[in-house]
């Protein structure tokens, strides 16, 4: 087993998968020969040939709208979409058509598509390059949306995306494909390579959609965290000494609700954490779901930690980015409520 | 301020308004048998005047006159008039029906019968259409069941979809008839996608993509010209321009450019014009397009020229936006007499045969919707299952839709 960065995991995945299956096929935005502006598909091209792996034109809704057609035809696309905010002109595309197709069709035609796109800030990326969109897919009935939070699992959940026989949208945090940033951008990052969770198995394995991964067993509090916040989240937790449970979520839909309810009957308190703006976000999904299943263990309020409602700003990113020190005052909160 | 003086925004209208005498004298009619008929791997750039002339094969007389003619036995041309004759005659029952509640909605073809019928029978086996919801004669021509048509319109306990579709917006795999999204445009994009599957895998299978006059402003509509000029893909793109989009002219959407076929010149795509109401150049020009997607030459860009006669759906008005008379005065003529005239002209078909054919396929579509009806309509008998709405979101259904189900006590 090696270590690898969660990019060169990601492309392991696809690798695996178009070895395997001729019907997977991979392309989008300088995708092809140059291998992607994040090199995720570096490779690819040279290795399975230009009817494999391919460039395309600057259009999201073209690159998804082939993609539904290429499906339905009985293919297995794998699109990037550059940044997740570029997703937008694909969105009907995803919704009205990937997202319905099965449906609609009475299952005459299905719709086995993954739809990848970098999300999450931290990079200086300014409004568009730095949105977590996964409340719009979590919203749309039809949709599996993940968002990985290491190599490992980042390849196991992306051969069972390409495997899945619906439409899924699998969400990379971008500030994550190097190492595990735990919030601080001040100090220096960990590499994957001095990570266990950078351990990436090889060949062929899956991390099942919708089932969750406890980061940190805790008796005191649960946190509930998905992609970049589970790291920030373990930061926190260390750095103010309250004992919590770290759930990673790593599929939002289906949501492994069973392993939330678990903790936080167990725990008594929860806190939610997403780096995406907070109304209407997926924390509030999260919020009402414990509170439906876990109210009369709970000893606190549930307490939301988000992105603020505002565009993501350029200068202003570390004062946006939910890091360990917002995450850790509302830990020790949540406790002395 | 400049010396221009102030700027005007420029609306686009059409020549006449309700209460005004109708006017198609700027549609251009080339006469038939006068445009060529190039070979099918002619340069796009060597036959830009197709895409501003109109094919035609049927002449005033009922001939069959040029280059595009010849194609079709008389056998095929008898089976050409009986599916359009089902196709409004299907119309007419289910029109009365929807008007008798037994549906909540209905789009008719009524003169744009030829489109879909002749262009059907240019496809073979496993080649896949991408209707809009005004092509039912692809299923028709291709002898799909009316029972089944119509247990969908009406949303009944056989409704193939279940009773979650719209009405008329079907899917046929078997039948190479793509699930009718509803929404506009969209589905022109998946059939070049669909054909470059084709070819990715080394199949001979291609895709047919339709849209209407209106639908062309949709960005989808010009995604997929850019895709399917850059990989020629294996797919014939229809445009049916029927003149009217709801209530707003073809102008709206095509602007200061010629024809809607130009609109593939730019991306290098041959594209032509044909006369929508003329079976036999329907046919023509769909045998080329398609010869040419099946021989690797890429993609082909038809305008088919015709007239919306009837109203957009059920649920406008058309004289309250045109007037009354203007489907008398469209130059193209009936699709069905057109044809009708052109086999009495060739000797095989009369008056009494076509009094009869009509009185035979009405009854066959009556005994059709006596079966249909059987298994229920929109409100009254069999209906899908309350279970059935939640199935097939997904293959398989997660926890969350299970417990919902659930609470529904289903």
């Amino acid at each position: 087993m090696a270590r690898k960065t969660m990019i060169e995991a990601i492309r392991d995945a696809m690798d695996v998968m178009m070895g395997r299956d001729d019907d997977v096929v991979v392309f989008g935005e300088d995708v092809g020969f140059f291998g992607g502006v994040f090199r995720a598909t570096q490779g690819l091209q040279a290795k399975y040939g230009t009817r494999r792996c391919f460039d395309t034109p600057i259009s999201e809704l073209g690159i998804v709208g082939v993609a539904v057609g290429m499906a339905a035809y009985g293919l297995r696309p794998c699109v990037e979409i550059q940044f997740a905010d570029y997703m937008y002109p694909a969105y009907d595309q995803i919704v009205s058509e990937a997202a319905r197709l099965r449906y609609r069709s009475n299952g005459q035609f299905t719709c086995p598509l993954v739809v990848r796109m970098p999300t999450g800030g931290g990079i200086f990326g300014g409004q568009t390059h730095s949105q977590s969109p996964e409340a719009l897919f979590t919203h749309v009935c039809g949709l599996k949306t993940v968002v990985p939070s290491n190599p490992a699992d980042a390849k196991g959940l992306l051969i069972a995306a390409i495997e899945d026989p619906d439409p899924v949208i699998f969400l990379e945090p971008k500030r994550l494909y190097n190492g595990p940033f735990d919030g601080h951008h001040d100090r220096p990052v960990t590499p994957w390579s001095n990570h266990e969770l950078g351990e990436v198995p090889e060949g062929h394995y899956v991390v099942p959609l919708g089932t969750s991964a406890i980061r940190r067993e805790g008796s005191a509090l649960t946190i509930l965290a998905y992609g970049s916040m589970v790291h920030v989240a373990m930061t926190a937790a260390a750095e103010t000494g309250v004992d919590a449970e770290i759930i990673d979520l790593r599929t939002l839909l289906p949501l492994d609700l069973h392993a939330i309810q678990a903790s936080v009957r167990k725990t008594g308190r929860c806190v939610i954490v997403h780096e995406a703006t907070l109304t209407s976000g997926f924390g509030a999904e999260l919020s009402a779901l414990v509170q439906e299943t876990c109210f009369y263990h709970l000893e606190a309020p549930v307490v939301r930690v988000a992105g603020w409602d505002t565009p993501y700003p350029h200068a202003q990113e570390w004062d946006y980015f939910p890091g360990p020190g917002r995450v850790g005052r509302a830990l020790l909160e949540t406790m002395a409520a | 301020m400049t010396e221009y003086g102030p700027l005007k925004l420029h609306v686009p209208e059409p020549a006449v308004r309700p209460g005004g005498t109708p006017d198609f004298a700027s549609v251009r009619i080339p006469r038939a048998g006068s445009v060529a008929r190039p070979p099918v791997d002619a340069d796009a750039e060597t036959i830009r005047d197709l895409a501003y002339s109109i094919i035609r094969v049927l002449n005033r007389d009922g001939e069959a006159v040029g280059p595009w003619a010849g194609l079709l036995s008389d056998e095929a041309l008898l089976a050409g008039l009986r599916d359009m004759m089902t196709l409004r005659a299907f119309d007419a029952r289910m029109l009365m029906a929807q008007r008798q509640g037994k549906t909540s909605f209905y789009m008719q073809h009524m003169g744009e019968e030829a489109v879909s019928c002749a262009f059907r029978t240019a496809l073979l086996p496993g080649d896949m259409n991408f209707p809009t919801y005004r092509q039912a004669g692809l299923l028709i021509a291709a002898g799909h069941s009316l029972v089944d048509m119509m247990c969908q319109i009406y949303s009944n306990e056989k409704d193939p979809l279940k009773g979650r579709q719209l009405p008329v917006l079907y899917s046929s795999k078997e039948d190479g008839f793509f699930s009718v999204s509803g929404n506009l445009a969209t589905q022109y994009i998946q059939a070049v996608g669909w054909a470059m599957a084709s070819a990715i895998k080394g199949d001979t299978k291609i895709a047919v993509a339709w849209i209407g006059d209106g639908s062309t402003a949709e960005s989808d509509f010009h995604a997929a010209l850019v895709f399917a000029s850059t990989y020629k893909a294996p797919v014939v793109l229809n445009i049916v321009n029927n003149q009217w989009a709801i209530s707003t002219f073809q102008g709206i959407a095509r602007g200061g450019s010629g024809t809607f076929a130009a609109r593939g010149l730019g991306f290098g795509i041959p594209a032509l014009r044909v006369d929508g109401n003329d079976y036999l150049a329907v046919h023509a020009v769909a045998c080329w397009a398609a010869e040419r997607a099946r021989r690797n030459l890429g993609p082909t860009l038809v305008e088919h020229v015709t007239y919306r006669v009837g109203a957009h759906s059920t649920s406008d008005d058309p004289a309250a936006y045109r007037p009354k008379t203007e489907s008398d005065a469209w130059p193209l003529g009936d699709p069905v007499i057109r044809l009708r005239n052109h086999l009495t002209r060739r000797g095989v078909w009369s008056e009494d045969r076509h009094r009869q054919t009509e009185a035979e396929i009405m009854d066959t579509i009556m005994a059709a919707q006596r079966e249909a009806e059987s298994h229920g309509t929109l409100h009254a008998g069999g209906r899908p299952s309350m279970r059935d709405m939640f199935e097939g979101v997904y293959a398989k259904m997660p926890p969350h839709l299970r417990r919902q189900r659930q609470m529904a006590g289903v």
